[in-house]
């Protein structure tokens, strides 16, 4: 029977990949978009788990604005990208070490 | 409850003005030229203006509408007035070093607008879910003023930077708050507080997303171990946007801070009171150690934010109404004191020449004995030197933390800001006792320099009437 321990668990294990993904990744910043996008539906996921195990459907309410803001945030993450690519012909990580301190 | 009453929209009425006119001023922006873009300009000052006049004229005492995810009480008040004017004070400031730039475009205003917005929202936010949706409309939009200047390559790389780590931010905020709605089956921050003081909620479940929650708040704030990001954000942005960074998103922070630990998790005092500690002494060593170093005066400013913020979650960890209102004092003449130290860096740099080095100060005080003045009582306001209003931001807090027995929190707090100090002097040596490397006369509109003046001798002045600042602060929290 699966109960709500193992919804849990993967958000879990979907939410810590994605942080060590960010963290681990050297070379591509749309990995770390994709990162930052496998966060917020790990928490999704958490959200949705709990408002069915508490019957409560505000946690599911809650989902569709993170989708939501998901959406925008990677609208302007894109954007910057652009802007990045566009002066340093690069998208490595590696490369955003202009300023150091 | 009657889920389709129509919601008491008299009570958001400076948002809903405020978001109006951002989105006829996003439209009539479309349609101007050049040329005329300082309608864009006059007509931002304009919103800001009214939408003061609209907060002001909100009743008194608390009042909770759209089904309890908005509240209008003192505090919500007194930050909105308080954002409009830092926000109004932003504008005059930059536009001078925008159209210097080239960079006078009406995506300027828009943004700086919304982000505005979403610093309203967070001060009215009675629910976890308002909360978030002002955090991320004044995330949003910082990031893309960050990336404002598409020219500058710094300016591209400090924004991919902050929008990971904000990111990154938002995520621990949202894992937090999803833990928390599972222990306590609520985003209502009122309710929150009842099921922790009846101890129905789970003590385990509670505990790990108040950390992760608090991680997120510290991300926010720019407090150590999280402030990776502030140093780089504030040297890459082009100074009108990190005067702004600096200053209005702190009353922001605060807000969240206040609604969730004071308002929402108040009952959970002791589970968050010493992560609190670990972050306040972390902030204040590596903030104050570490600007000692920088030689890039926005750098060194972006330190001192971060032991600022450490001064702040000082006054919050006292978890008492005096700390929290020594938390508001502090936050309030921070941002006096951040806008007008940006300010100063403004009024120096021209066209292809940013003045963001502490060099550029040398010999100050032989260029413009007024100004450098001026500076002085900047950098000694943020110094924390008697009498200006910095000192007694400092006092408060560290007599709030007295007051809960923890004298060696304070004694910490004083050693350290004996530290900072020293680099908030060398500023003022470099400008009094060095020569000068150029003797370019400063150039700068007469309405600038005024609001520069009555922005340094506002350190002063307060600090001399500090009494009056604390009392309007007691009376907007009780």
């Amino acid at each position: 029977m699966i109960g709500l321990p193992h919804f849990l668990v993967l958000a879990g294990i979907l939410f810590s990949i994605a942080v060590a993904g960010i963290f681990l990744n050297r070379k591509n910043v749309i990995v770390l978009l994709m990162c930052i996008e496998l966060m917020l539906l790990a928490v999704n996921f958490n959200f949705v788990a709990f408002s069915r195990w508490l019957g409560d459907v505000n946690g599911q309410v809650f989902v569709f604005f993170i989708l939501t803001v998901a959406a925008a945030e990677s609208a302007i993450g894109l954007a910057i990208l652009v802007v990045l690519f566009r002066e340093g012909r690069s998208i490595n990580v590696d490369s955003l070490n202009r300023m150091q301190g | 409850m009657n889920i389709f009453a129509t919601p008491d929209l008299l009570l958001a009425l400076p948002e809903v003005v405020l978001l109006a006119a951002t989105c006829f001023i996003l439209l009539l922006d479309a349609c101007l030229s050049d040329a005329r873009r300082q309608v864009s300009y006059l007509l931002s000052l304009l919103t800001l203006l009214v939408t003061a006049v609209f907060t002001a004229a909100l009743p008194d005492g608390s009042h909770i509408g759209f089904s309890g995810l908005f509240v209008v009480d003192g505090v919500a008040k007194l930050l909105k007035l308080v954002t409009c004017g830092a926000v109004a004070a932003v504008f005059l400031y930059s536009k001078d070093y925008l159209i210097q730039r080239g960079l006078l475009k009406g995506e300027y205003f828009v943004l700086v607008l919304f982000a505005t917005l979403g610093i309203f929202v967070m001060a009215s936010a009675r629910s976890l879910l308002t909360l978030y949706m002002g955090i991320e409309l004044l995330a949003l939009s910082q990031y893309t003023l960050v990336a404002f200047d598409r020219d500058s390559p710094v300016a591209a790389e400090s924004a991919m930077k902050y929008f990971v780590l904000g990111a990154i931010a938002s995520g621990l905020l949202l894992y937090g708050i999803s833990i928390l709605y599972g222990v306590s089956g609520t985003f209502d921050l009122a309710q929150l507080t009842l099921q922790f003081h009846s101890g129905a909620a789970h003590q385990v479940g509670l505990l790990f997303g108040l950390a992760f929650l608090l991680a997120g708040i510290a991300f926010k704030f720019g407090a150590v171990p999280f402030h990776m990001w502030v140093p780089d954000v504030y040297e890459g942005a082009p100074t009108s946007v990190t005067m702004f960074l600096s200053a209005a998103p702190k009353l922001a922070y605060f807000a969240l801070a206040f609604r969730v630990l004071a308002e929402g998790l108040g009952g959970a005092l002791d589970a968050w009171q010493p992560m609190l500690i670990l972050l306040v002494v972390l902030s204040l060593a590596v903030g104050n150690v570490v600007a000692v170093a920088q030689t890039n005066l926005k750098r060194m400013l972006a330190y001192s934010t971060i032991s600022n913020v450490g001064f702040i979650l000082l006054g919050f960890l006292a978890g008492t109404p005096f700390g929290y209102r020594a938390a508001l004092f502090y936050t309030i003449s921070y941002v006096l004191m951040a806008m007008g130290s940006f300010a100063m860096i403004i009024l120096l740099a021209r066209r292809g020449f940013e003045a963001d080095r502490i060099d550029d100060f040398k010999g100050l005080a032989h260029r413009s004995p007024w100004f450098a003045w001026m500076m002085l009582f900047l950098m000694m306001s943020t110094a924390g030197v008697p009498p200006f209003v910095g000192f007694f931001a400092k006092l408060y807090v560290v007599q709030a933390v007295l007051d809960i027995g923890l004298t060696w929190l304070a004694v910490v707090a004083v050693l350290f800001s004996v530290i900072g100090a020293f680099y908030y002097l060398r500023v003022i040596k470099v400008m009094f006792f060095d020569a000068p490397s150029e003797s370019a006369l400063l150039v700068a509109s007469p309405a600038f320099k005024f609001l520069l003046s009555a922005n340094a001798l506002a350190a002063l002045v307060l600090g001399v009437l500090n009494s009056n600042l604390a009392e309007t602060i007691a009376k907007a929290l009780p």
